[in-house]
């Protein structure tokens, strides 16, 4: 407990790097993830074989690897952002190919037929999809979504090695404070399981809610 | 699109085809204006000259490249061969019937699961003091490990419970119904997810480099930040990453063909092909057309 208080602003500051990093990534990877699933979903050929590209190239690429192009390579092309930027982009577009295949997984599970009532109803392309294939599609992604976003979590762990303030780096710091190792590494794990452990709480929540008795 | 049918739209008229055909070349239009812009920018930063592609014609970097490889395959190899026992024990510990048992192996697996893989293996590596390639496997079979006792877990719960009680009923005991009965017929639905976690775990031995383990991500940062080859950084990118990206690939096909294998049934192993399931017509097979 005293490595905890002793040091607390410097866990505090990890805690918020870790936090701050999951939310920004998580909003850059849903935006992507969306995007590329609606390609992958689309009529068009050429957009189609993008989003399989981008999906298999991603979901196949250590995630060190993608951190290491993205801090290391980018700048060669005289791109300079902060740190947290760039591990922002390596994280939001990692966990994008895995968003994507819950959505696209999930868009799959609503019947063909559901689709071809609604045509035959009359209802255009945007009632269609905004009105019958999602709502139904998101039930099936609220879960999986959930475990995309609990690992995104736990992968901003590595940003921590690529000069971004979060969680796991805090152990440096107290550790040459001359403080237990040991210690602190239980509370660096207190932390992230409180962050994976509010996820799935709210994702919980979400999947409850969504629920539907068939 | 095919034929096939889609919950999003219909099967495209002719004139929605000539929209899509349009959608497709301005779509193509743009990815090509992409690429080619991405390879000006590689021409422009010059990555494509001789004095960056130089090193990997000599016989020290091809071997430190190959050592990386090997250390790689290395951390993977030690990850599969332990991962697998500690996730066969743990699954077993879950599926005990001493509640003691299972609770300690549900909160090992539970814990151990929800951890970062990273933090596990800088506490090996930084408190226990364990030396990089210790660190790594450790780390990769706790990690790894937990989440294989899941899966061979769930494996195991999803055969019909009437093989089990069959089991019983002819006087077996707990431990042959598991390795006679169970297990066997558990095998064919789990080994594609075992391959795919297996993919999960070649990727991250990568980590490695995070720990200074000397693999394959650290032979490329050694070339790539040598000044005598000019920083030869996006060449070695170039040859780092589909190597990596060839490996999950070639373990991810590895995982679908044994599914594909998977699926068929043993009963007609040779024999007549089975029918889709979907297909379903009532009807009798000489009838369908």
């Amino acid at each position: 407990m005293k490595v905890l208080i002793d040091n607390w602003s410097t866990y505090w500051h990890g805690f918020l790097g870790t936090l701050a990093l999951t939310g920004v990534s998580a909003g850059l990877a849903l935006t992507v993830g969306v995007l590329v699933a609606a390609f992958r979903v689309s009529p068009v050929r050429p957009l189609r074989a993008f989003g399989t590209g981008w999906v298999t190239v991603l979901r196949n690429t250590p995630l060190t690897l993608l951190f290491f192009v993205v801090v290391l390579g980018l700048p060669r092309f005289g791109i300079v952002l902060p740190f947290f930027t760039f591990a922002v982009l390596a994280l939001g577009c990692y966990t994008s190919a895995f968003v994507c295949e819950a959505f696209r997984s999930g868009i799959n599970t609503v019947p063909a037929g559901q689709g071809e009532a609604a045509r035959s109803l009359g209802l255009t392309f945007g009632q269609t999809l905004g009105l019958v294939v999602l709502p139904q599609a998101y039930r099936a992604v609220v879960a999986p979504l959930g475990s995309v976003m609990i690992a995104l979590a736990k992968n901003t762990a590595i940003a921590g090695s690529f000069s971004v303030v979060e969680l796991l780096g805090t152990y440096h710091t107290v550790n040459e404070l001359g403080y237990s190792v040991i210690w602190a590494f239980v509370w660096i794990a207190a932390g992230y399981l409180l962050i994976t452990l509010a996820i799935s709480a709210l994702f919980g929540v979400l999947e409850r809610r969504a629920a539907v008795s068939r | 699109m095919t034929t096939e049918a889609s919950a999003l739209y219909d099967v495209p008229g002719p004139r929605a085809l000539a929209r899509h055909r349009l959608y497709g070349l301005l779509a193509a239009l743009a990815l090509a204006a992409l690429i080619g812009w991405l390879v000006v920018q590689l021409f422009d930063t010059h990555q494509f000259t001789n004095e960056k592609w130089t090193a990997f014609q000599y016989r020290g970097i091809q071997e430190l490249l190959l050592r990386g490889l090997a250390n790689t395959l290395k951390a993977f190899g030690w990850t599969v061969l332990l991962a697998l026992p500690f996730a066969a024990l743990f699954a077993a510990g879950r599926l005990s019937e001493h509640a003691l048992v299972r609770r300690i192996s549900g909160a090992v697996v539970e814990f151990f699961r929800a951890m970062p893989l990273l933090v596990m293996i800088f506490f090996i590596f930084v408190a226990l003091k364990a030396d990089p390639l210790q660190a790594l496997v450790a780390g990769l079979v706790l990690y790894n490990g937990s989440v294989l006792a899941e899966v061979l877990r769930a494996g195991v719960l999803a055969v019909p419970a009437g093989q089990r009680e069959a089991g019983y009923a002819l006087g077996m005991r707990k431990t042959q119904v598991m390795a006679y009965v169970l297990v066997p017929q558990a095998n064919r639905a789990m080994l594609p997810s075992i391959i795919s976690q297996l993919v999960v775990a070649l990727k991250d031995t990568s980590l490695g480099f995070l720990i200074t383990y000397e693999e394959f991500l650290h032979a490329g940062k050694l070339i790539a930040t040598n000044l005598d080859y000019g920083l030869p950084f996006i060449p070695v990118v170039m040859v780092v990453a589909p190597v990596y990206i060839g490996l999950c690939l070639l373990l991810s096909w590895l995982a679908r063909a044994v599914e594909r294998r998977g699926r068929r049934s043993p009963k007609t192993r040779g024999g007549a092909p089975v029918a889709p399931a979907e297909a379903v017509t009532g009807l009798p097979p000489d009838a369908q057309g």
